[in-house]
């Protein structure tokens, strides 16, 4: 277990205050200003030395991200955005940060806007976290006050930062949807290139990162980048906060070393599955949108990017939610209502997704009654693989993972149900629209 | 994607109440000025806080405060999920559906409502109540969620989900969180790490020393 003198939120669960002067004795914005004054090149080297890889998801090296921001601020000046869009299925990593610890985050965006020549920094928080939307509003307002961030501030770097919000869309946290819609526009992923450092909120060169990720780096630079890739893998370093949800005896968010065994995990931090280790069916490790794990391969599975994707089980940490269901449960309509996430939240612009979610979801529900051929497996598997990699952003990747982790995991499931559904209604074939709605 | 338009029955007009206006100007002041539109959400959003729900007279108002043609605030107002586009009861629950609410009873929360409140985005009889399903809240290790109003009630027992809805009819305030009384995220029963006292006695607040500072320009 990594030891608490270790972890970065020492106020996860808010059991302190989340004030600046309480945060201050947790050591938020402890020698921010020599930070500051090491220059942003020494920044940027020692979180790409960190290993830090990006936190929300896609798993990008932050520092080399950083980078590529232009080295010059000509005439548009340069923004960070912090998406804090959280709407991964199992994740809920952000909302303790932002609620518990927000100083960390600010602090951190304040450094990692100086880094890139930022003197602005958006907040984009998902319009449900009313909450934590207040709670945030105030902590900034604390800084200002404190002369900590604002102009004229104590490190001597102009910096305001802002929190606007979201109004319920799971897409605005693909990154160019998100600047679409702090634009005021529909979430509607851009194409890239051009990417968001060189034209991206109002056309000015932007980075965007996850919540976590900045709010990591204060912590980073105060203890070294070797602290950092003390722990944890090669290429998969730090900690990381995972959200142990479903089927398990104390579902919780708790920070810890990447690359943990993902049995260590749910067995000392969320009491163990329910019904003891023998009752888990599988496990969705990384949110919703990457691939499940069998039973058996969570017996030595770790916990991190490169050992979550490799082959066969082809999955990914994602944002590190780890959603786990035992053998109650009914694991083709579990996925079909992930389906019918995809469906809902897409936004409808690239033709394979917004045509595709909604077939497959359709068909999906079927196979759960078991209403529906054998052949369609096949069918199914085909179609989410003509929707995957053929939209312009990730979600039909999305949509399309966790079917084919079903198939590969549970086929011959789906294949019983279906000869069970016929056997009870003594029916040779089974005819069913397969058309759109 | 969801189909969604406006309601058949619309106001005359729509004005935004002057103890709003203030967070209406402090929210426009958040963007550059040649950059308005980029307040759009915030202010359907103060709509909604306003009115309970979003008209086709409040677009036409913010659209002409924010310099946007009119159609472009419908559209945003047609897209994001959280906009009611009707009236809504008194109290809105969204009861989060999505599979880790799913996996730990979700499915029996939305029965509660249906039955005690009725048909999803139907109005109550006495408007008290409406509820609808929405897609994941983002709570999921306190599954399952219900979002009442403005907060999150976690970790709900459909005995629990029925208490709450009680307290709101005859008018009492409901406390958000936990219903099983856990510290937020913690595991049940309490927490296992961050129980070093030395994190929280004033030790980290001393000045630290950066490593690997560059050494000084000659």
């Amino acid at each position: 277990m990594l030891e608490d003198k270790d972890r970065i939120f020492l106020n996860l669960y808010g059991t302190q205050d989340w004030r600046l002067e309480a945060a201050k004795k947790r050591g938020a914005w402890n020698a921010t200003g020599d930070m500051i004054a090491c220059g942003r090149d020494w920044i940027i080297q020692q979180v790409k030395d960190s290993g830090l890889r990006g936190r929300g998801g896609a798993g990008f090296p932050t520092g080399l991200k950083w980078s590529f921001m232009p080295k010059e601020v000509k005439e548009r000046p340069h923004y960070l955005v912090v998406n804090a869009d959280e709407s991964e299925p199992g994740t809920c990593k952000d909302r303790d940060m932002m609620r518990h610890d927000p100083h960390l985050l600010i602090e951190g965006c304040l450094i990692a806007s100086f880094a890139m020549q930022a003197h602005a920094c958006y907040i984009y928080i998902r319009g449900e976290y009313v909450y934590e939307r207040e709670i945030l509003e105030q902590a900034i307002q604390e800084a200002y006050a404190a002369k900590l961030i604002g102009k004229n501030n104590i490190h001597g770097w102009d910096f305001d930062l802002y929190v606007s919000h979201g109004a319920g869309a799971y897409i605005c946290g693909e990154e160019t949807a998100l600047l679409e819609s702090l634009e005021g526009k529909k979430g509607q992923p851009r194409l890239k290139p051009p990417f968001p450092a060189n034209a991206g909120l109002y056309g000015c060169p932007t980075t965007v990162n996850n919540v976590e990720s900045i709010a990591v780096v204060p912590t980073i630079l105060r203890r070294g980048a070797k602290w950092f890739a003390s722990i944890g893998r090669a290429n998969n370093t730090g900690t990381k906060v995972f959200c142990i949800s479903g089927h398990v005896n104390q579902p919780c968010n708790v920070e810890e070393a990447m690359s943990i065994p993902l049995k260590q995990l749910i067995e000392e931090h969320a009491g163990g599955v329910r019904g003891g280790w023998g009752n888990l069916k599988a496990v969705i490790p990384g949110g919703s949108s990457v691939r499940m794990i069998k039973a058996e391969e969570c017996e030595t599975m770790l916990m991190d990017f490169d050992a979550l994707a490799a082959a066969p089980h082809r999955s990914g940490l994602g944002t590190a939610a780890v959603i786990v269901m035992d053998q109650s449960t009914d694991i083709v309509r579990a996925i079909a209502r992930i389906a019918y996430f995809y469906k809902h939240e897409s936004c409808g612009q690239c033709t394979p997704c917004r045509e595709g979610t909604g077939w497959m979801w359709r068909v999906l529900e079927r196979m759960a009654r078991g209403e529906a051929e054998h052949r369609e497996i096949d069918l199914l598997l085909d179609v989410a693989g003509q929707v995957e990699g053929h939209t312009i952003c990730a979600l039909g990747d999305a949509a399309a993972w966790p079917i084919q982790g079903l198939i590969r995991c549970f086929r011959g499931e789906i294949e019983q149900r279906i000869d069970r559904y016929r056997a009870a209604r003594d029916v040779h074939v089974v005819r069913t629209p397969v058309a759109a709605e | 994607m969801s189909v969604r338009r406006l309601a058949e029955q619309q106001p005359e007009s729509f004005a935004f109440r002057a103890d709003i206006l203030p967070e209406v100007e402090r929210q426009i002041a958040k963007f550059p000025a040649n950059r308005k539109a980029s307040a759009v959400i915030p202010l359907l959003w103060l709509v909604q806080k306003q009115e309970g729900w979003v008209s086709e007279p409040a677009i036409r108002v913010i659209a002409d405060m924010l310099g946007m043609p009119k159609i472009r605030v419908l559209e945003v107002a047609t897209f994001y999920t959280m906009f009611h586009l009707e009236p809504r009861g008194r109290h809105h629950l969204q009861v989060c559906g999505t599979t880790p609410c799913m996996l730990r009873g979700a499915e029996d929360l939305k029965d509660v409502c249906q039955r005690r409140i009725g048909k999803k985005f139907a109005v109550s009889a006495d408007g008290a109540f409406s509820w609808e399903e929405v897609e994941c809240l983002g709570g999921c290790v306190n599954a399952p969620v219900v979002a009442i109003d403005d907060y999150y009630h976690e970790d709900l027992s459909p005995d629990d989900l029925e208490a709450l809805i009680d307290a709101l009819a005859r008018g009492e305030a409901v406390k958000p969180g936990s219903a099983r009384g856990r510290q937020t995220s913690a595991p049940e029963g309490g927490a296992k790490t961050l129980t070093s006292a030395s994190l929280y006695d004033g030790s980290l607040a001393q000045k630290v020393a950066l490593p690997n500072r560059p050494a000084p320009a000659e």
